[in-house]
């Protein structure tokens, strides 16, 4: 196996006073997109949180593309390519479609080709192309979030909770997407509850609970292992959707 | 509020236009119906048009420090130093070339004035800068060390002012040109508050035309909103900040020198003076909110002169029942910023 293009070694992150991550060791693999699950609570947003130096570790190391980036400064982070797609979505809604695409867009005007490969899945974002990005409805924000995060290819994408709240056609537009980046093996960290969401989606996975990983391994191992799912992830995972 | 909506379907209905209009009726409305009161309408038009006139100079020394509170949540209580600054420094420049000031040419007048306010804005660019990195940086965060410790900078800076100009009062004539009034109709319009008009729209349409048409621009409105993404998309708020702090200072130092020149006398303590305005207007505008920032700049100053000639006693209360007024009919201020 070549060198994983994300690892994150015994990484604890505080809160303020609040010991949040104990020692995560977590690994994304390059080309594959790599699930995190996790009840609410559990620590997933923080640890991307930390992975892009919006928190910093308190104690252990993360290594993004063979460089040590624990201490990095968010935009130093960016820059080196990774795009983050938050919980919150980070839309901003003062601006267009297009104004917050061309934020997005680190080396000037986006590609046009490229723009019309994001059209085909987030055709949404083509008919509201000049309008207040603050008054589209939340799938649409969702769609634009993911369409900032790929405008430019990036060596890394993490995504939160994507599907949260969204309906069922909207969350198959976001599979679509998902199934696009896969087959231009683009790396992913998609963080999730959803699992049947993801159950098809992801390559590799990793559970995590109170602010650590319990389980890490292939997808395909866990999707087709009743008893392991119940154990991780319980019903109310499951039944989610 | 435009928070995210937790459902939703595909192409939902198409959602409201953007532009909110009804604050931008309240000027209007408020002009009108101080038309009967006033009674004359000579005199209203002379009213509205110093109203507008002192409105656009508040515009101006106003429109940097709501930048700097949206953009990183700073405090900046000391914003006033740099009008002061930027009205004594244009004295550097004015008071030795009263030759051209007096000469009975526009040519001359207007190139001694361009002079002045070049340095001046230059002067409190580069004082901004300054002032960023040593009093402001170091508290980040800290809404009260802010407060104290850019008041403890203002104060300094009206001592500097002391210690290079003396104590006393320093007259600052204008030009000849910009003398006497224009009459319209039956209405006499002093000429140099149509030029403060005429600058005050030409600074908010630059303003605009930044804000909307660069990126630099779009950077900075989306950092109003949600600065962490724009960290997370690879941009230095720092940067930006910075930007904005001395681009802000520059904009105060020409607004000293335009309120300096209205009032044609000038003391250390004039920008402190027209901070408590300033906080008023950005308040009432909405804190961040640049377009906010200019209709609560002509509010203010439209009120101040409609009571000041209506009822000379309530006029000195009139601008804070505005912001009661104001705030009661939308919390936020006119035009509230999204924030994360
Ligand atoms: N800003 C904060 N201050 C204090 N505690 C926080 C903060 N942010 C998160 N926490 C706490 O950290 C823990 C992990 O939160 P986190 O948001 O990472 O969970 P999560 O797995 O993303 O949950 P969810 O599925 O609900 O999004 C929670 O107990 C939460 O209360
Ligand atoms: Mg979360």
């Amino acid at each position: 196996m070549s060198e994983p293009m994300l690892a994150l070694a015994g990484v604890h992150t505080h809160i303020g006073q609040y010991h949040i991550l104990q020692g995560v060791d977590l690994v994304v693999p390059r080309g594959e997109l790599t699930v995190l699950l996790g009840r609410n609570g559990a620590g997933k947003t923080t640890t991307l949180r930390t992975i892009m130096g919006l928190w910093h570790a308190s104690r252990g190391a993360l290594l993004f593309d063979g460089n040590d980036v624990t201490r990095a400064a968010t935009p130093d982070i960016s820059c080196a390519g990774i795009a983050y797609v938050p919980e919150n979505m980070g839309i901003f809604s003062d601006l267009t479609v297009r104004e917050n695409l061309l934020l997005a867009a680190r080396a000037g005007e986006p590609d046009t080709a490229r723009l019309e490969w994001i059209f085909g899945f987030f055709p949404a974002l083509k008919k509201f192309w000049n309008q207040a990005a603050g008054t589209l409805s939340g799938g649409q924000k969702q769609m634009l979030a993911i369409a900032r995060a790929i405008v430019e290819p990036r060596k890394l994408l993490l995504v939160d909770e994507p599907t949260k709240g969204l309906a069922p056609a909207i969350i198959q537009s976001l599979i679509t997407a998902f199934r696009e980046l896969k087959a231009m093996e683009t790396t992913i960290l998609l963080v999730e509850q959803n699992f049947s969401f993801v159950k098809s989606l992801g390559d590799t996975v990793a559970v995590m609970d109170d602010g650590r990983i319990v389980h890490s391994g292939r997808m395909d191992e866990l999707a087709e292992d009743r008893e392991l799912q119940q154990k991780l992830l319980g019903l109310s995972l499951d039944t989610h959707q | 509020m435009t928070t995210t909506t937790p459902t939703a379907t595909a192409d939902a209905e198409l959602p409201r236009l953007r532009l909110d209009t009804p604050p931008l009726l309240v000027l209007p409305i408020l002009a009108l119906l101080a038309l009967p009161l006033v009674g004359s309408f000579p005199t209203w038009v002379t009213l509205t048009v110093a109203g507008l006139a002192m409105g656009m100079m508040i515009f101006i020394m106003a429109s940097g420090l709501t930048l700097v509170f949206g953009l990183m949540d700073v405090l900046n209580f000391g914003h006033g130093a740099f009008v002061s600054v930027g009205a004594f420094t244009a004295t550097l420049v004015l008071l030795p070339m009263q030759g051209w000031m007096q000469a009975d040419s526009v040519l001359l007048n207007l190139s001694a004035l361009g002079l002045a306010i070049a340095l001046a804005m230059l002067v409190t660019g580069a004082l901004g800068w300054a002032f960023e990195r040593i009093i402001v940086m170091p508290v980040y965060g800290q809404h009260l060390k802010q407060i104290l410790i850019t008041m403890g900078g203002m104060i300094v800076a009206e001592q500097m002012i002391h210690v290079v100009w003396g104590p006393d009062q320093i007259p600052l004539p204008l030009p000849t040109s910009f003398r006497g009034v224009i009459l319209v109709g039956d209405a006499a319009v002093e000429k140099y508050r149509l030029i403060a008009v005429a600058v005050g729209l030409v600074v908010f349409a630059a303003m605009f035309l930044v804000l909307n048409r660069t990126k630099v621009g779009l950077l900075i409105r989306a950092g109003v909103e949600n600065g962490e993404m724009v960290e997370a998309l690879g941009y230095r708020i720092r940067r930006l900040f910075v930007g904005v702090f001395v681009a802000g200072s520059a904009l105060a130092g020409l607004g000293g020198v335009l309120w300096g020149l209205y009032k044609e006398t000038l003391t250390a303590t004039m920008g402190g003076d027209i901070m408590v305005l300033v906080f008023i207007v950005i308040i009432i505008g909405g804190l961040g909110s640049v377009g906010g920032c200019f209709i609560g700049a002509l509010l203010v100053a439209l009120v101040a002169n409609y009571t000041g000639f209506l009822a000379p006693k309530i006029a000195l209360v009139s601008n804070i029942l505005l912001m009661v007024a104001i705030l009661l009919w939308r919390p936020q201020g006119l035009y509230p910023v999204a924030k994360r």
